[in-house]
């Protein structure tokens, strides 16, 4: 078994800040994170090798310090961690991205082997997009098994998979060929502490480096230029003024909260 | 196999607004009626035409609602293979009518489903997506849409427009835009599509479903909402905002911390993985005001809201803050709204 996982190093959207004065965001010492949806899908596959056997790799696109989110991952369990950067990336939209990750994963798969399993999270939470998945499934024209909720099957011999996922009036449980392209849920399941001796293979395997000196890539496809989304503007969104502060006893507020919403009585 | 045919690369030859009508089982997703109301607003500065699009088993009876919505033409694909949603023969079956009729804006709600399926439609047409916007205008001087839509969980809004590339695509969340009706409803065109596809050829079956009851709850279609959070405390103390929504003739919601703990399904979750609500009325009880719940109901019309804490940032978007253990305050705020009732009544 082979899986392939994409991961995502983010700022923790959580700590981040709006300075309402300057209309920009206040990202200094907000720290950057592995995608939280991300850590399901290494913590499902590594228990899939535990089980069964093979390997799982980890790539992600982006800027060196992302190595750090790779890291996480190897510690966590993962085999192998791949790094694609490069300037001809910069200010990739969903389409160059899923683009540049394509051709990243074809060329893990030509060092690594064919993969069985491909991974993604739900969406990344700095951009909350949740397409750079379905990308990539589609341009590799493999089946798609988005808000994966549980593994139910993997069989590797007779390359099929039974997962099931969310839909929008309850589950479904589907039977997919692998290779197959699975978007996670964080409710697939509980992350683990990982054993030391994970800990200590992890800080010694070395973080392998793609770019366009190792990947065949074509540069109409790639970074800002051939991304066929531009932002435009960004801004602040308009902030609400904290309104009147009711006062009195427990009694008086109620009083005084029952009468704002009698209109609305049925 | 679908062969969803060869894009046209010429941008002019794109004209009118497309809006995905989803379904389930025969039944419209309400989404898909709001967009083509905003479809109207922005066709009326394009001077163009809106067509809707549905794909299933049996969908010719949504026509009617769809024309009511402002659709001019409503394209239809019925097959026995399209019973259920699967991701591959709906990309490919829509993918194809798309690159046949070149629509220059295309629009779907941002549900599980049209997640699913725009995602990988606008890679098979290899053009811009713009997830998630709360915001849609048309650019008098290029005409090009701009999508205005929230990142980094709601602290920063971008506009994003798709200048060069056709159809822009665009997906929009269920409640953001509101459905209204055409005053003067016309009758438009139904037109069938068909593609050459059987069960064979479709290598994913769908082997069980589970409806869960909760599972379809849209917040959105209520005027008021009563919400709780972690400061509830628990599920039975979510009855009293059950109790305080009948009154008010609204429904109840959660924050995600009450879903995480049991109190509230998720189908109601209020916020960025949540729904966006913009009610006239929305109560928030014990819920501290996290931007990620935030997103999801600061457009709201009256915000009121109960915290023990002064400085929960839930009352800087507040049209009322109180401050008041919530378990005391809503059973006395019900006692006095019965009260009220009875005098109106009488
Ligand atoms: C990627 C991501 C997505 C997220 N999506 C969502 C989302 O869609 N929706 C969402 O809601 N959250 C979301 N969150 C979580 C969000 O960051 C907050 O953790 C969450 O909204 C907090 O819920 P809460 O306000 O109920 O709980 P808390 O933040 O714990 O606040 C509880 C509040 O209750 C008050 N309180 C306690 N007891 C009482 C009492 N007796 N009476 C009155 N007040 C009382 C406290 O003062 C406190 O302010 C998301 C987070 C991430 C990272
Ligand atoms: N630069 C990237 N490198 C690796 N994986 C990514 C990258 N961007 C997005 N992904 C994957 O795609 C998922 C969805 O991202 P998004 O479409 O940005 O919401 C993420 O959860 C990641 O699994």
């Amino acid at each position: 078994m082979h899986a392939l996982i994409f991961i995502k190093q983010v700022p923790d959207a959580s700590q981040v800040r709006v300075n309402y004065e300057t209309g920009t965001l206040i990202r200094e010492g907000v720290p950057a994170i592995l995608n939280p949806f991300e850590a399901h899908a290494v913590e499902e596959a590594v228990r899939l090798r535990e089980k069964i056997g093979g390997k799982v790799s980890v790539l992600t696109m982006g800027p060196p310090q992302a190595t750090d989110a790779l890291k996480e991952c190897l510690s966590m369990g993962a085999d192998n961690a791949y790094l694609l950067s490069d300037r001809v990336f910069a200010g990739s939209d969903t389409l160059a991205t899923s683009y540049a990750l394509y051709e990243g994963a074809r060329k893990i798969i030509e060092l690594e082997g064919d993969v069985d399993l491909f991974f993604a999270g739900k969406q990344a939470i700095d951009g909350d997009t949740a397409q750079t998945g379905p990308g990539i499934a589609t341009r590799f024209g493999i089946p798609l098994i988005t808000y994966l909720i549980k593994l139910d099957e993997v069989n590797i011999d007779k390359k099929y998979a039974i997962a099931t996922r969310l839909t929008e009036f309850g589950q479904e449980t589907v039977k997919t060929p692998l290779p197959a392209f699975f978007t996670v849920e964080e409710t697939l399941n509980e992350l683990s502490y990982a054993p030391l001796p994970w800990l200590i293979k992890a800080a010694q395997t070395e973080i392998k480096r793609l770019s366009s000196e190792n990947v065949e890539l074509d540069r109409n496809q790639c970074g800002l230029k051939h991304s066929p989304t531009k932002v435009k503007k960004a801004f602040t969104p308009e902030k609400r003024q904290r309104g009147e502060t009711l006062k009195g006893t427990c009694n008086d507020l109620a009083k005084q909260a029952s009468e704002i919403l009698l209109p609305f009585v049925k | 196999m679908i062969d969803i045919g060869k894009k046209d690369p010429d941008k002019t030859h794109y004209k009118d607004i497309w809006v995905f009508v989803e379904q389930t089982n025969g039944e419209p997703q309400q989404v898909s009626f709001e967009l083509l109301t905003k479809a109207r607003e922005l066709a009326e500065k394009l001077n163009c035409k809106i067509a809707a699009v549905s794909i299933g088993k049996s969908v010719e009876h949504i026509a009617e609602e769809a024309f009511k919505y402002g659709a001019d033409k409503f394209y239809i694909l019925e097959d026995e293979v399209f019973s259920d949603y699967r991701t591959e023969p709906f990309r490919d079956a829509l993918s194809r009518i798309l690159i046949k009729y070149k629509p220059e804006i295309f629009l779907i709600g941002a549900t599980t489903q049209g997640r699913d399926l725009s995602g990988t439609v606008a890679t098979e047409l290899k053009t811009g997506l713009t997830a998630d916007t709360t915001q849609q205008e048309i650019d008098s001087e290029t005409g090009n849409l701009m999508m205005t839509r929230p990142t980094f969980g709601g602290s920063l809004m971008a506009t994003i427009i798709c200048p060069d590339d056709r159809p822009q695509m665009s997906t929009v969340r269920p409640g953001v835009f509101k459905a209204i009706p055409k005053e003067t409803p016309q009758k438009g065109e139904v037109i069938r599509e068909t593609v050459d596809l059987k069960e064979e050829d479709i290598v994913k079956k769908i082997l069980k479903k589970v409806v869960s009851n909760e599972g379809n709850i849209n917040l959105s279609f209520y005027d008021v909402i009563v919400a709780g959070g972690k400061g509830m405390g628990s599920k039975e103390n979510f009855k009293m905002l059950e109790n305080l929504a009948d009154l008010l003739g609204g429904t109840w919601a959660g924050s995600r911390k009450a879903v995480e703990l049991g109190y509230v399904p998720q189908s109601r979750q209020v916020g960025q993985t949540g729904q966006t609500v913009h009610p006239k009325l929305y109560i928030a009880c014990g819920i501290s005001g996290a931007i990620q719940h935030l997103v999801g109901m600061q457009s709201s019309d009256i915000i009121i809201s109960v915290n023990k804490d002064e400085n929960a940032p839930i009352f800087d978007v507040s049209t009322y803050c109180i401050v008041e253990d919530a378990l005391k305050f809503i059973p006395k705020l019900i006692d006095e709204l019965k009260q009220n009732k009875k005098i109106k009544t009488q």
